[in-house]
Formats: structure tokens, C-alpha cells, sequence
């Protein structure tokens, strides 16, 4: 992909991307990824 | 002293991999880190239930997301990888991933050696679709919560980085070793030799993260240019490449990792790598 169609499909994704950053942080996603990665996850480890 | 690219590139590797894994310590008490790193994800794929482990792993981290009830998408993660998919590309796996690092390091043993199958690096897609985004959310149990499927009957990251560390410090999660352990240790056990003998093997072939920036690749701002003015199509550039490609041909592969051998490979300075 070359030139302005490149740089108008960066800004629309990285644009996605914060918008869906700020959605997962509005609806408390971080304290889901918190409390799954402060404690052992025995999926990950091979025993849930 | 000048420090060849390579040199260099290891140096940052390195870098990353301490930088990502910096709590040494809780290797030999089994506990993990709590601290407020936690809240973000590694951009390289790195276990989070390793006890050295500064963040959550990106993967993991959309996984836990759409196993509950209603969500469905893990939109913070995967706005994070997307965000820094969209500047660096696969970028990030070829100079920050702590995975990727082990492989080089695994590839350096002394064996046969075999470039990949090229039908075998489509897997990574379906494994990122199926095990990532599919069976998390709709996979359900009876209350409506699904399993981190990738994590749970695949990743050989979470085995060797999480696994095998708690269950040598913890004696009580040994009493729990089961099938499901054995078809991981499987897994892992196949995924280090596949990457003695290719370079990169879980990346080429099962790494969701690699799949979903190689998919950026032919869009990032970090990005390859060939000159085909100055090629004189030696073939050195491909002779070199890890992930087996043609940067000739391909210079936004999805499976270029942009290493940079090919680039000082060169003797006519037709490939060039920046932000642009
Ligand atoms: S493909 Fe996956 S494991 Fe390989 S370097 Fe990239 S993120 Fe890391
Ligand atoms: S094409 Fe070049 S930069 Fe990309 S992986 Fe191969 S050698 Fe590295």
C-alpha cells in the first residue's frame, strides 16, 4: 500500500485503537487484566 | 569499536527481555509480581503468570477479557496491540518480544536446520481467530463464562514461563498435574525442538500476536522500501532472512519481523527500513 492511502488506513486504525482503548478503560477491563495477571492463571500453566 | 547491527539488535533484545522480566527474585519464592505494571500488557508475547513478569501478557489480557459474561472483546488490549501494531509492525518481535529472544537463543543449538513450510504460517491466523477470539467468548459454561482457550490447551510460553517455574516452587499445584499438563509439556516439548531446527518456529507458525502485526505490516509507519534500481537480485537479502522471506519481492511481508539482516546484507543499499 503506498502513500495516501497508506497514511489515511494509519490514522483510521491507530484512531480505532485509542477509541478502543478508552472504551475497554471505560468499562473496567483494566481491573479484569489486573486481577488475572496478579494471580497464578492455571490455564496458563497448564491446570485449570 | 564499531557493534555490528546484530550485536545491537541483540543488545536491545536483551534490554527488553530484563526490562519485561525484572523481578528475578520471585523465581525462587513462586509469587508473582502485584504491582501497578500489571494494568498493561507486554507489547511481546510474555507469560504473566511467570513470577518475574512486569506485565500482563497482551494475549492473555484479551482472552480474560471476552471469558466474561457479556463482553465478548478484550477492546483494551487489543486497542493496545493494534496502537502499537499501526507504528512498529512486526518490529516489535524482532527486537522487544521476550519470546522471540528464547527462539534466536534455541535456534543457536547445533542441529539440521529447515526453512518453514510456507502453507504452515497461515495456522497462526487460525489459531488467533479460533483459540483467541472465537472459543473464549462463545464457548461458554453454564453461567455464561468461557475459557482463555490459547492459554489453556496451547501456549507453550505460559507452560515454559509460568508453569514449569510455579510448579518447581509450589508443591501444592503439583497434586493438580493432570492430562491437560501433559498435551501443554507436548506442546512445548514439540515447539522447542520445531525451533532448534527453524528459526522462529512460534512465530512462523502459532504466535496470534505475530499474526496480528504481521497483518499491520503493510501499513505501519515503520516500513521496508526495495529499490529495484539498485538490485542487482544477488539474493543475499533472502539468503539471510530468519523468517524465511523475499524482501525483494515481499518488503511489507507479513512474516518480516524487520530484523534489519537483510537491509546490511546488502552490498547495493537497495532495502531500507524507517519510519515513514
Ligand atoms: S511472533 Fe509472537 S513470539 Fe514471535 S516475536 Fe512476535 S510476538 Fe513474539
Ligand atoms: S525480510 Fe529482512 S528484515 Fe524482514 S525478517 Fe527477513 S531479514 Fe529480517
Amino acid at each position: 500500500m503506498e502513500g495516501k492511502k497508506k497514511r489515511v488506513a494509519q490514522v483510521l486504525i491507530f484512531t480505532a485503537a485509542v477509541c478502543m482503548i478508552a472504551f475497554g478503560v471505560y468499562r473496567g477491563e483494566v481491573s479484569t487484566v489486573f486481577t488475572k495477571a496478579v494471580n497464578v492463571c492455571l490455564e496458563c500453566i497448564g491446570l485449570g | 569499536m564499531k557493534l555490528s547491527h546484530e550485536v545491537k539488535r541483540k543488545i536491545i533484545q536483551i534490554a527488553a527481555f530484563g526490562f519485561s522480566n525484572s523481578y528475578l527474585g520471585n523465581l525462587a519464592s513462586g509469587r508473582l509480581y502485584q504491582g501497578k505494571w500489571k494494568n498493561f500488557c507486554n507489547p511481546g508475547m510474555n507469560c504473566y503468570s511467570c513470577p518475574a513478569a512486569r506485565f500482563a501478557c497482551p494475549i492473555g489480557a484479551m482472552e480474560a477479557v471476552s471469558t466474561k459474561p457479556g463482553s465478548a472483546v478484550g477492546f483494551y488490549a487489543l486497542g493496545f496491540v493494534l496502537a502499537i501494531g499501526v507504528i512498529f509492525g512486526r518490529a516489535i518481535c524482532g527486537f522487544v518480544c521476550p519470546f522471540g529472544l528464547i527462539q534466536e537463543l534455541l535456534y543457536k543449538i547445533s542441529s539440521v536446520k529447515k526453512r518453514i513450510y510456507k502453507p504452515l504460517t497461515y495456522i497462526k491466523y487460525a489459531l488467533l481467530v479460533i483459540f483467541v477470539f472465537l472459543m473464549p467468548a462463545l464457548v461458554v459454561n453454564k453461567y455464561g463464562i468461557g475459557a482463555p482457550s490459547f492459554c489453556k490447551y496451547i501456549c507453550p510460553v505460559g507452560t515454559i514461563e509460568g508453569g514449569i517455574p510455579l510448579l518447581l516452587t509450589i508443591p501444592s499445584l503439583r497434586t493438580m498435574l493432570g492430562k491437560l499438563f501433559t498435551v501443554k509439556a507436548a506442546i512445548l516439548v514439540g515447539t522447542i525442538i520445531s525451533c532448534v531446527i527453524c528459526n522462529r518456529f512460534f512465530c512462523k507458525v502459532m504466535c496470534p500476536l505475530g499474526a496480528l502485526y504481521g497483518l499491520l505490516n503493510k501499513i505501519s509507519i515503520y516500513s521496508m522500501k526495495h529499490d529495484a534500481e539498485k538490485c542487482i537480485s544477488c539474493g543475499k537479502c533472502s539468503d539471510v532472512c530468519p523468517m524465511d522471506t523475499d524482501p525483494v519481492t515481499k518488503p511489507n511481508s507479513p512474516e518480516c519481523i524487520r530484523c534489519g539482516r537483510c537491509v546490511h546484507a546488502c552490498p547495493t543499499c537497495a532495502l531500507r527500513q524507517d519510519f515513514k
